[in-house]
């Protein structure tokens, strides 16, 4: 049987054509890009080209507004440290409760050291309050940072909004938009964002590569020091192979940003109907008239994640869950936990992320497994009457430790 | 994905004695908040013979949940309660041929069930004294909540004073910017005292004050010091299934024995380092806390100390 991967949002499969641009590289254009001589010049082009291709994808107005970086989290620290660092006196920052951990856990570290951190609350649907935000707006922040896309829900935030508020309040405003790019159509040099992370194995390309797009006149101040790799802003030898790939991938995805907003977004609505049809205590999570064409969030009441997960994966099925038993952590999501979403529910909520990999037949066979497994979860959860095959409420009450 | 074994697998997808039990005559209903998972257990005991005749459960929980719920309720069918109540989370665990240290809470879980269960049966209350914080050291499955009560219990103030207790941070050492944090958090939340720097490295132990040096104890009194000492560590042992005995004192040399888990343990000496620190401090001299296994040997010859 052959496996389905429906966990796009945690990582994509390389694009065999990204896979064959990159094999040269590591072959014999194995060249230094900074070298003067012709082994290193090739290389050096070839990672020009892929910054034009990537600069296209985002509508950057100028190509040295892209920075190469080892992944999404690298571009999320640099961005937020480098405010802090470019304006000392201030000594706030906002940012929102349902960031990626690379944005989350810094800024947990960040008020430790006595920053102020500001995380904007999300409502049931996962959206934010505008009003919030305007008014933490001052000369005391120094960044906010909010994702263009939620990973957990899909949930689009209005990132282009607060980017001008931001401007119009001398703020620096910097996007995760891991999971954005790709999937919605994005034309920076029509916004006020200063900076923005993306991360290549969202989109097809190899993991380990990532970008920060850097607006022109930003003020900035690296990471890293070294050498004038990247116009010093990120020093370190290029990741020539990595680059190049990533270079392709965001050509294809440019090509493709129709096909996720058609195609993929049919075969998400056709899977979320369809099991929400036929699994009762059910529902959706997120804000799902404005959210990625690509994901869905469905709660599965009284049962856990992980055991679903499991039992999908026995069929061969791969998705993922805002459980707390598959991160490590006990807890249940974060994301899940800002939205309101009940214990018992919020530990049930698995994440199906498709690609335009993914087909029809795939999408029909998921339907069918998941009303089975849940059924079966239930006939042994204690939240569940399998006699009335309905919510056990009241009757069990168990003592929590 | 976890490194669960093929018994929890096989215990999760083919779990045994799951669903309701209709001539139950004990039900433990427990659930942990913070990590969501509930379970209902239900027994039939022979009233009799006081022995466990059948068990099932209702769990909702990960995959591990699922495989402890249905590896305890195969371990004690046919005990009497009495012997049910001495099984213990790791004897889940073992049953299952181990579980990832996030995943122990699982097993703790399976037992307070059982606790509660017999409990409801014999019409007592029962509460439940167990409490579980952030895991720290994921090598020795140590939590907050273990860290906190014993740097109280211990005034402990150093990193390496809370490995000697609790091993947590031992081996990997991954964690030992967490342990610090955990650390410096509960001095701070201690009488308002400053908390010192959790950081420092272990200091010489201070020179005992030559003005006015300790009283010397009879040999009498050392023993017993010792053996206080001995027995202020020993809860800290079984809570890791393990126990100490002193075997012999031959000057400054005290022999001991480890047992049961503590024996062969990967933290051994760390055990004993942390043991002999405290026998320093109340005896106000220096002894070496040996393992009795060093006994032969240094008994030929006159002990040269």
């Amino acid at each position: 049987m052959q496996p389905i991967y429906f966990d796009n949002n945690a990582t994509t499969a390389c694009d065999p054509a990204v896979v064959a641009a990159m094999l040269p590289f590591f072959s014999e254009q194995f060249g230094n890009a900074s070298s003067i001589h012709s082994f290193g010049n090739r290389v050096g082009q070839a990672v020009a080209a892929a910054r034009s291709q990537i600069a296209a994808l985002l509508g950057a107005e100028h190509d040295s507004e892209i920075i190469f970086t080892a992944g999404g989290t690298e571009s999320d620290n640099t961005a937020i440290l480098s405010a802090l660092k470019a304006f000392p006196e201030r000594r706030e920052i906002i940012t929102t409760a349902v960031e990626h951990h690379a944005v989350l856990a810094l800024c947990d570290q960040l008020e430790k050291e006595g920053y102020v951190v500001h995380r904007l609350k999300v409502d049931r649907r996962g959206r934010l309050d505008l009003e919030e935000y305007k008014t933490l707006l001052s000369e005391r922040v120094a960044i906010a940072s909010v994702m263009w896309a939620n990973n957990e829900s899909g949930t689009i935030f209005p990132v282009e909004e607060m980017a001008a508020c931001a401007h119009a309040a001398g703020v620096q405003f910097h996007t995760d938009a891991v999971q954005a790019v790709g999937k919605l159509p994005i034309d920076l040099r029509r916004t006020r964002i200063d900076m923005l992370s993306l991360s290549g194995h969202k989109l097809h390309a190899p993991k380990g590569i990532g970008v920060l797009y850097l607006r022109r006149g930003a003020r900035f101040r690296p990471l890293l020091r070294g050498g004038q790799q990247e116009r010093g802003r990120r020093p370190g030898t290029e990741n020539a192979p990595a680059i190049v790939g990533l270079g392709l991938a965001a050509a294809l995805a440019a090509r493709h940003l129709e096909t996720e907003n058609t195609h993929v977004r049919h075969l998400r609505d056709k899977l979320e109907r369809g099991i929400l049809a036929r699994v009762p205590n059910a529902f959706p999570t997120g804000d799902l008239d404005n959210r990625l064409p690509n994901t869905s969030s469905i709660a599965f009441e009284y049962v856990e994640g992980e055991a679903i997960l499991l039992l999908l994966n026995k069929l061969g099925i791969a998705a993922s869950s805002g459980s707390a038993c598959t991160s490590g952590s006990l807890e249940p999501s974060h994301v899940m936990r800002a939205m309101g979403i009940p214990y018992t529910a919020a530990h049930g909520t698995i994440r199906f992320s498709l690609s335009r990999y993914n087909t029809l037949a795939e999408v029909e066979r998921v339907i069918e497994a998941v009303p089975p497994i849940i059924a079966q979860l239930r006939r042994i959860s204690p939240y569940w009457n399998a006699e009335r095959n309905a919510p056990a409420n009241a009757e069990f009450t168990p003592a929590y430790a | 994905m976890w490194d669960y074994t093929d018994k929890v697998k096989e215990h999760f997808f083919n779990p045994r004695n799951a669903g309701p039990l209709a001539e139950a005559n004990a039900t433990g209903e427990v659930g942990s908040i913070q990590c969501g998972d509930a379970l209902r257990l239900m027994l039939k005991v022979d009233p009799a013979s006081d022995r466990i005749l059948d068990a099932s459960f209702q769990t909702f929980g990960c995959g591990s949940a699922i495989a402890s719920s249905s590896a305890l309720t195969e371990i004690i069918k046919g005990m009497t309660l009495d012997e049910a109540l001495k099984v213990s989370n790791q004897d889940i665990a073992q049953f299952l041929d181990g579980l990832p240290p996030e995943k122990m809470h699982c097993s703790v879980m399976g037992r307070e069930a059982l606790q509660a269960a017999i409990a409801n049966y014999r019409g007592e209350a029962w509460e439940d004294d167990h409490q579980e914080g952030e895991l720290i050291c994921k090598c020795y499955a140590i939590d907050s909540a273990l860290i906190e009560q014993v740097v109280r219990d211990n005034a402990l103030s150093t990193l390496e004073q809370v490995t000697h207790y609790t091993k947590a941070g031992g081996a990997c050492a991954a964690c030992h910017e967490k342990i610090e944090e955990v650390l410096l958090r509960t001095l701070a939340a201690q009488a308002g005292t400053p908390p010192p720097s959790a950081a420092a490295r272990p200091e010489a132990p201070p020179p005992a004050p030559a003005a006015a040096p300790r009283p010397a104890l009879t040999n009498l009194q050392r023993m017993r010091r010792i053996e206080e000492v001995i027995d202020s560590v020993r809860p800290m042992l079984r809570r890791d299934h393990g126990d100490i005995e002193v075997v012999e004192i031959i000057g400054k040399n005290i022999y001991v024995n480890l047992q049961g888990a503590c024996m062969g343990c990967a933290m051994e000496a760390a055990t004993l380092g942390g043991i002999q620190q405290k026998l320093f401090e109340a005896l106000g001299e220096f002894v070496r806390l040996l393992p009795a296994s060093q006994l032969e040997t240094s008994r030929q010859p006159l002990h040269a100390d």
